[in-house]
């Protein structure tokens, strides 16, 4: 689904990323971990081809991203959700609005899309904040909004960089579960975070793989974890 | 038209923010030049008619002039007209009456004018056939007949005239062009400002998996239609305004008629759909080349 193969990134004159492998293979659950400015959110914006490698090469669903054209990625990012620290929303449309988004773009719109979109509002809890501006939600309801939008496409994999960074423990304990649903549910997660008390929580409840960035390399993290 | 500003479905164009300085600059700018364009408009067509009156006279009559003393004036008239009637090119000739003569010189002299008792020369129509005739053998000719006729084929002053008026219609049409170039230049700055301004919006829709063809088709949208709805008010206020101007009749024929007349009138309703195209290509490419620069 998606693959690294010796991949390495440099950014203004310096390698944030060196000689990076990894397959991220359906259903899997994973963690990225490593201190802030280790390229966590580098390493997964390599990961939805926002990025490009300057060496080595990213294999999106078997396409490598250079040859892709932007439509192409466009595409991919269709089946790959995405969750983001500061969310990203469009603040001037409602919360609904936001979490349709991937919809309206793909023209998805239609059918039985509406109803969908009900029950995924419900799933993640924000049915009485649905009309809503993103403005007005707390920290953990914007997490919660944007998690639904990364999975209204029900994409392969979800990627999802600190979802918990901006939010109390208990709501971080919540989103988690909802992370380790959508895993039940056949999809394949990736999280980064610095939070090594949300990984060890997930490890009573998934079979989770804990990677670690250090030294602008990606390793398996040891048994600490 | 519809094609330009229909959206694919009616939630889409909301993904643009619904307010900004960029857009109300479009309408007012489309406003503007549409305002304008009913002017040059008016003006191509008003100096058109102009041109082709005046050509299309140019071409056919002509006047002959017989100033000589009262005693003489009859017989040189009877000469004049023994002339053309032997002279090759002329379809028909007439004395204009007393009561022509008042009336071309009424807006100088007032009505009332005792013409009869003035001496005032004697004018004679002269209108050519197809063929034509020779100005200068026919003035030989008068010059040795009737000594105070002087035949005036218009040439002299209406020449420059015509050419005057067709190069004022080229003039009104090269405006229209240049008002269309600035509506496109003003619109293309706008829309690359309102997408700099909303590179957050570009970034959170490509986040999602919009291809760059929906983002620019929602600013393409929303340009299109300010620019076709302020090219409606300029193109109704100019329209009234061109109305409202005094008729040839109250203006003296000093403007000759400036304005539209019989078809013409439709020609502004174009104006708007135009408007829309340009803003929508304008937008269009300012979109594209915006979009290739954000990564």
């Amino acid at each position: 689904m998606i693959e690294l193969e010796n991949v390495a990134y440099s950014y203004g004159g310096g390698e944030l990323l060196s000689d990076v492998s990894l397959k991220l293979s359906p259903g899997s659950f994973h963690f990225l971990t490593g201190p802030s400015g280790s390229g966590k959110t580098t390493f997964l914006r390599l990961c939805y081809g926002q990025l490009i490698a300057t060496a080595g090469q990213v294999r999106l669903f078997r396409k490598d991203v250079r040859e892709l054209s932007r439509d192409g990625v466009a595409g991919i990012r269709q089946r790959i959700g995405v969750v983001h620290q500061d969310c990203q929303f469009l603040d001037h449309m409602s919360v609904t609005e936001n979490i349709a988004l991937p919809l309206m773009v793909s023209g998805r719109g239609g059918g039985g899309a509406a109803e969908n979109l009900v029950d995924l509002i419900g799933w993640v809890g924000l049915t009485p904040r649905a009309n809503a501006l993103p403005a007005e939600l707390s920290g953990g309801e914007r997490q919660r909004a944007a998690l639904a939008r990364a999975v209204i496409m029900s994409p392969d994999i979800l990627l999802a960089d600190e979802p918990t960074g901006n939010i109390d423990w208990d709501m971080s304990l919540r989103l988690l579960k909802l992370l380790i649903e959508l895993n039940r549910m056949g999809k394949t997660v990736l999280i980064a975070t610095h939070d090594l008390n949300l990984i060890r929580a997930a490890k009573s409840e998934v079979a989770a793989r804990v990677l670690r960035i250090s030294n602008r390399r990606l390793q398996l993290a040891g048994s600490d974890l | 038209m519809s094609a330009l500003i229909a959206p694919r479905d009616k939630a889409s164009d909301r993904i643009v923010p619904p307010s900004g300085f960029t857009v109300l600059l479009t309408s007012f700018t489309a406003g503007a030049m549409a305002f304008l364009t009913v002017f040059a408009l008016a003006l191509s067509l008003a100096t058109g008619r102009l041109a082709d009156r005046w050509a299309s006279e140019l071409a056919q009559t002509s006047t002959i002039r017989i100033s000589a003393p009262a005693e003489q004036m009859d017989a040189q008239l009877r000469a004049v007209e023994r002339v053309l009637q032997t002279t090759p090119g002329i379809a028909s000739a007439r004395t204009l009456s007393e009561e022509e003569q008042r009336q071309l010189l009424e807006p100088w002299f007032g009505p009332d004018l005792p013409i009869e008792n003035l001496p005032v020369p004697k004018l004679v129509e002269v209108i050519e056939n197809s063929e034509g005739y020779d100005s200068e053998g026919l003035r030989q000719r008068l010059a040795a007949e009737a000594p105070g006729a002087i035949l005036d084929d218009h040439t002299r002053w209406r020449k420059p005239l015509v050419s005057a008026a067709d190069r004022l219609r080229m003039l009104g049409f090269v405006a229209i062009v240049l008002i269309a170039a600035s509506t496109a230049a003003m619109i293309t700055l706008a829309a690359q400002s309102a997408l700099a301004a909303n590179a957050q919006v570009i970034g959170v829709l490509r986040l999602v998996g919009a291809r760059d063809s929906y983002i620019a088709g929602a600013f393409v949208r929303r340009f299109t239609l300010r620019a076709f709805v302020g090219a409606v008010g300029g193109t109704v206020l100019g329209t009234l305004a061109v109305a409202l101007l005094p008729d040839s009749e109250v203006a003296g024929n000093f403007l000759t008629g400036l304005g539209f007349q019989g078809a013409h009138w439709i020609w502004p309703f174009a104006i708007p759909p135009l408007a829309a195209l340009v803003a929508h290509l304008a937008t269009r490419n300012a979109a594209r080349r915006t979009l290739r620069g954000i990564a």
